[in-house]
Formats: structure tokens, C-alpha cells, sequence
């Protein structure tokens, strides 16, 4: 059970607002018993005053009650609070642990409404569930406590209608419930269709399959209003029905009574009668109202039960790649290397890699060339192992990769990703991210390595604002920036995926040549689909399904792979022809 | 909740509820059963305690020896049977009204589903898609769930305020007083303590917003914030936020209970108040117990439908405002529908562009009168740097906007005078967009075509270069799509041009279908395309410009005007805008 994360000083507290629950259904139950006193002074002619007594001491239980609740509920509300923090502060540390892998086990999306949502909908659940899981059972056995004194047949008269409460109620969530996931999973379902309606809504017009998708949310539109339905009028029984019970409870025990008064010896204990009576029927409308409240936890429950599950699921995942126990790294000239490297993606039947061997010298530049879909970018994604290899293994300076702490492992390389990710926050801390103490002039060298600099001048330079994912950027731009980090880094290894295609042709070669410039020295990976960005590296890997097909410069892969060769012919004829 | 900033307060709360009433006209008589059956059911559950009263009196009498249980039998059969009623009555109410409000959730999101289609694409192109989510999804589930409710409890609420007060005075002036008073005391209180929690909401909404934002950023950029070691920093400024989130939600929490805990004490005070009073009264011999007996429960009910009251015109608030803004979706300008008078299969694919002016924005005119005509068959290439407005002619010509003025036509017919969806079928499209469906591959592949079988499908996709990446899915052809980056857009470009590539339109548009596959799957694909352009006219955007060497007519777009119209070798010669941005591609290649 997640409980398991409250900590001592929250069961500590806990068991504060218990004692503050159960004082306050004590201090309301109390109220009955100085209504029966009144009933009695009132029969057998007590003063004003005396009543006026039992009166305050009326109001003071009821405004004690309020107070009690009141803390009981700031109890609870700070336990669930601080129990949402902790949760929310696990589940974050937890994800940022996970590798690419498990975050596509669970997607983005998900992960997003479970590091939100889930927990706001457990912190209620914490908040309101717990006070009436101490005061139903409480209230019952107070309540229960009190009718036992009263008669046998007012007790079985109680008790028979609380039976049928419990009937009732169970009936219906044994209904309700199910009816309830469904709306759930049809509400998703109907969400799902719209939102791919408007993302798609030109190919949806081009092709005309309006009323395609219309029959899909049709079909989400009718079950959900059918589940919806189904345990709407399920309700709409259940709550008249309780009303109806209690009601009639009520007259019951006041008809019971009069018989009993009738059988009554002596006009003392007629009116003793009497005065229990009118207390009695308090005491049921609390013991029935009890019972409902159980039926509305079992109705909440659910929906935090499934929150619950779907963070712990997140909590207990554990992460597929960990920490090594701290290889130390000799300086080697073989800088990376890969030694009979396979890798399948999870749930994969083929092989995205297969019997990778590739020696990468310090120092050296190396270009991956392949067709979409040919293993390049996994390939480079192995090296800061944000996945690790199925089978074979890869070394860095000399040491296994799996070896390293992953802290020590990342900060020799510096990565740009196929797809820039850009932060909200400043543009100085976008480029010096991973290299938060690099001054502001190295940042600014860094930019302008990454053509950024124009781009600085017309805005507030390192100041300027950059809005979430970059919405203020355009593609080239956000490349750019996530160039600009790697050379502020500084880094043994640089890794560049794809990082030049939304650049203008021109900012291309500028880029490059600058970077060429900076990286002298430094190894270098650089894995494109254009022969222009790779054809001067000191050797070029052609990919293909996988494999490596050959290596060697340009002018070596241009007579030995007819695979490089094709590509070449098919790029240059663009100009060739001309 | 993740609640949206939303506005709860309508603009205006009369006329949105007019406007619920009529659209569910068709559940006009239910509804008004069921408003009728709601204040008959409150006004039963009034007259039982004075009945309870009279009960009490006959049994207190007894106490002093004539008991006749005659007439309290006759009470209490009675009041069974009034309780019983006013049950079955309540069941019948709220069986009717929950069958009203999901039947018109269930038309709201039909027509608002519906709608979707009938507006014109400009309008998704300008509003952001979650405001549009929210309206089919919050705003229609705040319908359907609160509408039954807030009128129900509205009804109700009035008949035992207006009733109670009624039993009432007719029992006692004086407690009814009393009630009063405390009723009014209460609704004040509840009233100011709301006022200022109010603030605390808001924040807690605000930071619920950021720590949403915060954890979308991380999430999203993992890749980077794991390689670069970001975590620290991301988990610093998470703190910060966790921390206020959770003051916040404390506070609002706590605070949001407030009220109702003083539900409680003002109706158990009420409840003192009146026994305390009654009491005294009772010893004076102004009233009988009985009446302190109904007076026990009137308080409760009087009190009860101040706060009842207070609380459904919050709810119907934000029905009314949640209604607007979907009717303000329903109401939306519609595209005009023509009959059609050309039979799609039959097009020759003769276009003409007459004179066409157009702007995406009144004024902003980006199109300044092009005119040309496109033989059957002709191959017509649209190119520029990006932003020049190419996807806008493909735009007009599919009608997802409208020309300005002047014409454009397809084998002599105004399209202006075509049925949309027939335009759409006499084409076969490939849009710039690589938009999948969350489904399996099939479903991506097949969409809204029937009778495709899976040798078509080998074929198709062998043809775009798709066999070998199929062949490692587990599931083929039904292996789920639901990951959004387990494709690369080059990948989706090739499901894109398959979905495509089945179907046997008159007319072909290529808008950068292949801008994110590698050149020699590209070489693959254009076989494929080449061979799906044959004997077709066909518009092409390209920036490739090798792609298009061969096209019978190049329309060269800057800055939203065609500046050049020609072919191949005439633009060459011209030796312009086109040779410049064709030697622009030559140059920076050839410096590698």
C-alpha cells in the first residue's frame, strides 16, 4: 500500500486527528443526552434555569464538536499535504532515475498525469477518507453503545433497518463501481478521438473521413453516456431510500413507544420512557447517517485506490540503468569502443543493432551515415547509456561504460539530441546547463560558435526569455541553442544527432566550420543523413538495418560501398543535374 | 483537480439558461415533470414533521394516562405512508432528471463533434486545441453533471425554504423567528469566511499550473536533463514548488472545510436554540412538546436551505457559463454547402487559377491576383524558402480557406460550386503533416477505405519502403501506434505517403512529403510517387528542388507572392529568383 510512505510523525499525527474525531463524535452524541434531560426536567417541572443549564451545556458540546472537527479536519488536511509532497518529491526523483526506456513504458503523458493528478486525487482521498474511517466506526460504536440501553424491540426495529441500508448500499456498489471505471476509460476514449480530430484535422477533411471519425466518438459518446446513466439512476434510488429508512425508522420507535408508555407502571417511568424515546430516535438517524458515510468512502475510494496503484507502480519500478561501482579511465587511444554490440528495443521481435565492432580513436571525427530507420541514432543513445546493450559491450577509455557511475560516465560527453529540447528559463541557462559555472563570456563564445550571436543582439542577449519547449524559437533556432550547450560543456566526446537538418544551408556550413574549429582535437560523432555534413570526417560508418556495412573516408567508401555511393549520387544529383 | 482557470461566472446567466432550455427542448415535458415531481417531493418532506408533532403530542398525553393509540396508529400510518410517497416521488425526480441532463451531455457531445466538421479549418488553425478540448470535455461534463443537480436542489431548496417557513408560522411565530434570525446569522458567516478563502484557491490553482509546467519540461526533455546531468537543478526547482504547492494545498483544503464544519454548528446551534427556547416556552405553557419536536427538524431544514440555496446558485453559475462557452462552439460561423454538379471520378483535371486574391488575416492580402492554367496531367511544382506561402495555394485549392476574390476551376466548374467532400475525393493528398491516428498500423494505413486487404498493403508498402520496418513489429500490421516517438518522422512520412498512395484519386498534391527521409529512401519513395503521379495532374512542394526538375510548370513563391512562373530551363534562363535559390542549394554543397 503506498501508506507505507507516511512516515512516523504523520501516524503521530494521525492519531491526533483520531483522538479529535472521536472526541467530536463523542461531544454530538452528548447533545441527545441533554435533550433527554430537558425532555425530563420539562415532564417533571424543573425550573428555567435548570434548563437554561443543561441548554449551555448543549451549546458548549456542539461548538466543542465544531471545534474539534475543525482541527480534526487542519489535522488531516497537513497530514495529507505533507504526505502529497513526499509522494509528489519520490515519484519525481524516481522518474528522473528512469532511463528512456521506462519512460516509454509509460509515456510522457501519463507519467505527467501521474506526477499531478494521482496525487492531487490521493492527497483527498488522504484528507477526507481518513477522518471517516476513524468516525464511522466511532460513531457506530458510540451510537450502538447508547441504543443498547434502549429497548429490545426498538434495537431489533434499528437494526433491521440498518440492514437493509447495508443491502442497499453494497447493492449499489457492487454496480456503481464498475459502471464508474467505465465512464472513465469512455471519457479517455472520447478525449482521445476529439483531440486526434483537431491535430488532424486536414488529412481528416482530404480524405473525407469526417463521419470515420465521427462514428469512433460516437461510439465512445454511447457508452459512456450509457454507463453514465446506468449508475446515475442506480443513485437516483439510493438516496430517497436512505431518506425513506431513516423516516420511517423514526416512527417506529415513536409508535413502539407509545405502546411501551401504555404498558408503563408508574407516570415516573412513562415519562422515562418518553425521554428515551425522543433520544433514541437521535441516536438511529446517527447510527443510519454512519452507514452512509461508509457507502460514500466506498465510493471515493475507488478512484484514489487506482491513483494509489498507478503512482506505486511508478515508485516500484526499478530503474533499468544504474550506477557502476566508479571505473577509473586510463587515457587510452582507443577512445570508445564497441566489441560485438546487439541491441533489441523492449517488446521488439528484430534487432534495431546487430554485432556492432567499432574501435573510435582519441581524437578523431567520426561520421554515421545510414537511411531512416538503419540504427544510427541508437547507437549513439548507448554511449551515455540511456540504453544499455543487449548483448556485447562498449568501452570507454578503456574502461567498461557499465563501470562508471553515470555522473562520471555524461559529463565526458556532451550530446545534442536529434530533437532539441529547450528549457523555460533564460537563454544563459539553456546554453550553460549541465555547465552552470562557465562565465558569461564562455557562453557568450559559445553562441556565437552556434551562429546564436545575431540572434543575442536583436534580444536581451544571454537575458533574453525563452518560453516553455522553446515556443518562442523556430527549429533552427532551438538546434542552435542545443549546439551552443554541448560547446559550453566543453566535453572528451561530442556527439551530434542529426543536430544541422533544420538549419538553412548556409547557417549549415557556418556552423560547422566554426564547430570544426572548436572541437580540433576533441572526438567527435556526428551522425547525419546528408553526405555533405559527414564527407570530411576522419572516417565514416555506413549503417544499414542495423549492421555496419563499411567504414572508411569518403574517398575510400566511394569506390568500396555501393550503398555510400548511391547516396552520394542521388544528394549531388540535385546539383549535377543542374 | 487539475480545474482549469477557467471563468465560473457567466456572462450572462439568464439568457445561457434560456438557451439550455431550448436546446433540450426535446425533454421539455420530462423536464417539467420532473421540476413539478421535485417541489411536490420537498413539500411532502415538510408536512412530515408536523405530522411527527401531532404524534409526539398524542403520546406525551398518554404519559399522563389517556393514551389513544387509535389516533397515534392513524398518525403513524399516516406518515408511513407519506414517507413513502414522497421516496418514491424523489426516486421518480431524480430518475428523470439524471435521464434529461446524460441525454443532452450525450447531444452536446454529438453536436459538438458534429460542429467540428462543419467549421472551417481556420478556426482550429487560430484557437489552441486544449481550449477546444475543454469545451467538449470539461464544459460539457460540468453539464451534465451539475445540471440536474443545481435545478433539482434549486427546486428543492425554494419549496422547503418558502414551505418550512410556511409550517412554520402556522405553528409558532416566535421559533420561526428565532429560525430566521439564525438562518440569516449563519448565511453571513458562511458568506464572509468564503470571501476569503476565495484567494487561497486561486493560489493553489496557480501552483498546481506550475508544478505542472515544471514536471512536462522535465519529462519531455529527460533525455537531455539524464545526459547532462540536470537533475539537481530540475530537483531544486522542483522543491520550490512542492513546497508552495503544498502550504497551498493545506490551506485551501483546511480552509475549504471551514464552511462546511459551520454548516454543522449553525444547524446544531439552531438546533440548541430552539430546544433551549422551546423549553422555556413549554414551562410558560405557550406551545406543546410536539411542537418543539417538528421545530427540532424545521431549524434544520430552514437553515439547511439557506446554505442549499447558496450553493446551487454557485453551481448553476457555472453551468451557465460552462454552457456559453459551448454554445459560443455551436454558434460558430459555418462553411456554406453547396449541391454539387460534377461527378468526381469523371475529372480530366484541367485547373484554372482566374485572378486569385487572398489573406489569412482582412487586409493582409498574400495572394495579389495569380492566374494560370494547368492541362490534365500536367505536373505543376510550387517552390520557395520556407514560410513563402505554398502550403496557402494548396489551402485554397482542397477550400480548407476560401479565395478572397477570383476564381479557381476545375475542369471549367467554380470549385466555389463544389461540394467540398467531392473536391477532396477528386484528390489524392499527402500533406507536410504527419499525422497519425492512435491505433494500430492497419487503421493508420486503411483510415476510412474499405475493402483493403492485406496484399494491397504488402504491396503499397513495399513500394514506400516500409516492409522491413513492418516486419519487425510484433503484432505486423496490427501492432498499435500509440507511441508517438517510437517513429521517426521519417518513418511517419512513409506511413503518411502509403495512407496515400491506396485509393485512385483524378488529382495528386505532394506538400514536402518526403522533407524528413534520407535521400535514398527518398529515391525508393519517388518511384512510388512518380508512378501514383503518372497521367494525373499533380501540385508538388518541394525543397529538394531535383524533385522537380521535370515539372511542366514551377510556381516560385517569396514572401507570399509568386514571383516567377515558368519551367525548369525558362527559369534558369531567366535568371532570377529561382536560378538563385537553385545555385544557393549548388553552392553551399559543393563548399563541403
Amino acid at each position: 500500500m503506498i501508506l507505507k510512505y507516511l512516515n512516523r510523525k504523520e501516524w503521530a499525527l494521525i492519531a491526533v486527528m483520531a483522538a479529535f474525531v472521536s472526541l467530536q463524535v463523542w461531544m454530538d452524541l452528548e447533545i441527545p443526552g441533554y435533550m433527554s434531560e430537558i425532555t425530563v426536567l420539562l415532564g417533571s417541572g424543573g425550573s428555567v434555569e435548570e434548563i437554561m443549564g443543561e441548554g449551555i451545556g448543549m451549546i458548549l458540546c456542539s461548538l466543542g464538536s465544531v471545534v474539534c472537527s475543525l482541527c480534526a479536519g487542519g489535522v488531516a488536511a497537513y497530514v495529507a499535504a505533507g504526505f502529497a509532497k513526499t509522494i509528489r518529491r519520490k515519484q519525481f526523483q524516481q522518474v528522473q532515475s528512469f532511463s528512456p526506456g521506462e519512460m516509454g513504458r509509460f509515456n510522457t503523458y501519463s507519467l505527467i498525469t501521474r506526477s499531478t493528478n494521482d496525487i492531487t486525487q490521493v492527497q483527498m482521498a488522504v484528507a477526507r477518507t481518513s477522518q471517516l474511517v476513524v468516525k464511522v466506526p466511532v460513531m457506530t460504536y458510540i451510537a450502538l453503545d447508547k441504543i443498547a440501553a434502549g429497548s429490545w424491540e426498538w434495537t431489533s426495529v434499528t437494526a433491521i433497518g440498518i440492514l437493509a441500508i447495508i443491502i442497499v448500499q453494497s447493492f449499489m456498489l457492487f454496480y456503481v463501481i464498475p459502471r464508474y471505471r467505465k465512464v472513465q476509460k469512455f471519457t479517455d476514449s472520447m478525449n482521445r478521438v476529439v483531440r486526434e480530430s483537431m491535430a488532424g484535422v486536414r488529412v481528416i477533411r482530404a480524405f473525407n473521413a469526417e463521419s470515420y471519425q465521427n462514428r469512433k466518438a460516437d461510439v465512445a459518446n454511447d457508452e459512456l453516456t450509457e454507463n453514465n446513466l446506468f449508475a446515475s439512476r442506480l443513485l437516483a434510488f439510493t438516496r430517497p431510500f436512505n431518506g425513506v429508512v431513516q423516516n420511517m425508522l423514526t416512527v417506529i420507535i415513536y409508535w413502539l413507544g407509545a405502546t411501551m408508555i401504555m404498558a408503563a407502571a408508574s407516570p415516573e417511568e412513562s415519562l422515562h420512557t418518553f425521554s428515551n424515546m425522543v433520544v433514541f430516535s437521535s441516536y438511529v438517524l446517527y447510527v443510519v447517517s454512519a452507514f452512509i458515510l461508509l457507502a460514500h468512502i466506498a465510493m471515493g475510494l475507488p478512484r484514489a485506490i487506482v491513483s494509489a496503484h498507478r503512482i506505486e507502480e511508478i515508485l516500484e519500478t526499478e530503474p533499468s540503468i544504474v550506477d557502476g561501482a566508479g571505473a577509473e579511465a586510463e587515457y587510452t587511444d582507443v577512445h570508445i569502443s564497441f566489441r560485438g554490440v546487439s541491441f533489441a528495443y523492449e517488446g521488439n521481435n528484430a534487432n534495431t543493432l546487430s554485432d556492432i565492432d567499432l574501435d573510435i580513436m582519441r581524437g578523431e571525427t567520426v561520421g554515421i551515415i545510414g537511411q531512416t530507420g538503419s540504427g544510427k541514432t541508437t547507437l549513439v543513445n548507448l554511449i551515455p547509456r540511456l540504453f544499455d546493450a543487449t548483448s556485447g559491450n562498449i568501452t570507454v577509455n578503456g574502461a567498461d561504460i557499465r563501470g562508471y557511475r553515470l555522473v562520471d560516465l555524461r559529463s565526458r560527453l556532451g550530446y545534442a539530441t536529434q530533437k532539441p529540447v529547450i528549457f523555460s528559463g533564460t537563454l544563459r541557462y539553456n546554453i550553460t546547463y549541465g555547465s552552470e559555472d562557465r562565465s558569461d563570456e564562455e557562453a557568450f563564445r559559445a553562441a556565437e560558435i552556434a551562429k546564436l550571436d545575431k540572434y543575442l543582439e536583436e534580444n536581451d542577449g544571454l537575458d533574453t526569455v525563452i518560453q516553455q519547449k522553446g515556443a518562442n524559437l523556430s527549429g533552427g533556432q532551438k538546434q542552435r541553442i542545443s549546439i551552443a550547450r554541448v560547446v559550453c560543456r566543453k566535453p572528451e566526446v561530442y556527439i551530434f544527432d542529426d543536430t544541422f537538418s533544420a538549419l538553412d544551408f548556409r547557417t549549415d556550413v557556418e556552423v560547422r566550420k566554426a564547430l570544426r574549429r572548436e572541437t580540433t582535437g576533441s572526438t567527435t560523432i556526428i551522425v547525419s543523413q546528408r553526405i555533405g555534413t559527414i564527407m570530411d570526417a576522419d572516417r565514416i560508418v555506413v549503417l544499414s538495418e542495423g549492421r555496419i556495412i563499411d567504414t572508411g573516408t569518403h574517398d575510400e567508401l566511394l569506390s568500396s560501398c555501393a550503398m555510400y555511393r548511391e547516396m552520394y549520387e542521388s544528394q549531388m544529383s540535385e546539383v549535377t543535374s543542374a | 483537480m487539475m480545474g482549469s482557470s477557467k471563468k465560473s461566472k457567466p456572462e450572462n446567466m439568464g439568457e445561457a439558461w434560456m438557451n439550455i432550455l431550448r436546446y433540450i427542448k426535446r425533454y421539455r415535458y420530462v423536464f417539467v415533470i420532473a421540476v413539478i415531481l421535485s417541489a411536490i417531493g420537498s413539500m411532502l418532506s415538510l408536512v412530515g414533521p408536523y405530522y411527527l408533532s401531532d404524534m409526539t403530542d398524542a403520546i406525551e398525553d398518554g404519559i399522563h394516562g389517556n393514551m389513544d393509540l387509535d389516533l397515534i396508529w392513524g398518525l403513524a400510518v399516516t406518515l408511513l405512508t407519506i414517507y413513502a410517497f414522497s421516496g418514491i416521488i424523489q426516486f421518480v425526480d431524480n430518475y428523470l432528471m439524471a435521464t434529461v441532463s446524460q441525454r443532452s451531455a450525450q447531444m452536446f457531445r454529438r453536436d459538438v463533434s458534429r460542429k467540428m466538421d462543419r467549421i472551417p479549418v481556420s478556426y482550429f488553425d487560430r484557437s489552441s486545441k486544449g481550449d477546444v478540448m475543454s469545451r467538449v470535455t470539461n464544459d460539457i461534463d460540468t453539464l451534465g453533471t451539475s445540471m440536474n443537480q443545481c435545478i433539482g436542489s434549486i427546486v428543492t431548496a425554494l419549496t422547503t425554504l418558502f414551505g418550512s417557513f410556511i409550517m412554520m408560522t402556522f405553528m409558532n411565530i416566535h421559533l420561526t423567528l428565532l429560525c430566521i434570525c439564525i438562518a440569516i446569522v449563519g448565511f453571513v458567516v458562511i458568506k464572509v469566511v468564503a470571501k476569503h478563502t476565495q484567494r487561497y484557491f486561486r493560489s493553489q490553482q496557480k501552483n498546481l499550473g506550475a508544478m505542472n509546467g515544471l514536471v512536462e519540461e522535465q519529462y519531455s526533455g529527460h533525455m537531455i536533463v539524464s545526459s547532462f546531468g540536470g537533475q539537481e537543478d530540475a530537483l531544486k526547482r522542483f522543491e520550490t514548488i512542492n513546497d508552495e504547492l503544498s502550504v497551498t494545498s493545506f490551506r485551501s483544503q483546511f480552509l475549504g472545510s471551514i464552511s462546511t464544519h459551520l454548516n454543522g454548528l449553525i444547524s446544531n446551534v439552531g438546533y440548541v436554540l430552539v430546544c433551549v427556547t422551546g423549553a422555556m416556552m413549554y414551562i410558560r405553557g405557550d406551545i406543546s412538546f410536539g411542537i418543539i419536536v417538528a421545530f427540532m427538524i424545521y431549524v434544520k431544514l430552514f437553515t439547511g436551505s439557506f446554505t442549499q440555496i447558496s450553493s446551487a446558485v454557485v453551481s448553476m453559475q457555472s453551468v451557465a457559463a460552462a454552457a456559453e462557452r459551448v454554445f459560443v462552439f455551436l454558434d460558430y460561423d459555418e462553411m456554406s454547402v453547396r449541391e454539387s454538379t460534377v461527378e468526381p471520378a469523371t475529372v480530366t483535371g484541367r485547373v484554372e487559377f482566374k485572378d486569385v486574391r487572398f489573406g489569412y488575416d482582412e487586409g493582409k492580402e498574400i495572394i495579389h491576383g495569380f492566374s494560370a492554367v494547368v492541362e490534365p496531367g500536367q505536373k505543376v511544382a510550387i517552390v520557395g524558402p520556407t514560410g513563402a506561402g505554398k502550403t496557402t495555394m494548396m489551402n485554397l485549392l482542397m477550400r480548407f480557406y476560401d479565395v478572397d476574390s477570383g476564381d479557381i476551376t476545375i475542369d471549367g466548374i467554380s470549385i466555389n460550386d463544389i461540394d467540398r467532400s467531392d473536391i477532396r475525393s477528386m484528390f489524392g493528398m499527402v500533406l507536410q503533416d504527419t499525422w497519425m491516428l492512435e491505433g494500430t498500423l492497419r487503421e493508420n494505413l486503411v483510415f476510412n477505405r474499405e475493402g483493403i486487404t492485406d496484399d494491397d498493403l504488402d504491396k503499397v508498402c513495399y513500394e514506400v519502403g516500409l516492409h522491413h520496418y513492418i516486419t519487425s513489429l510484433p503484432d505486423g500490421y496490427d501492432t498499435m501506434m500509440d507511441d508517438e516517438d517510437s517513429l521517426s518522422v521519417g518513418q511517419k512520412q512513409q506511413i503518411t505517403i502509403a495512407r496515400a498512395r491506396i485509393g485512385k484519386p483524378s488529382m495528386i498534391i505532394l506538400d514536402e512529403a518526403t522533407s524528413s527521409v534520407d535521400t535514398l529512401t527518398e529515391m525508393e519513395v519517388q518511384k512510388a510517387m512518380d508512378r501514383m503521379m503518372e497521367g494525373r495532374t499533380s501540385f508538388v512542394i518541394a525543397h529538394r528542388l531535383s524533385t522537380i526538375l521535370d515539372a511542366d510548370m514551377i510556381l516560385v513563391m517569396d514572401h507570399g507572392d509568386i514571383v516567377e512562373t515558368g519551367t525548369h530551363t525558362e527559369l534558369m534562363e531567366r535568371n532570377g529568383f529561382y536560378r538563385n535559390l537553385f545555385n544557393s542549394q549548388f553552392e553551399t554543397t559543393s563548399e563541403n
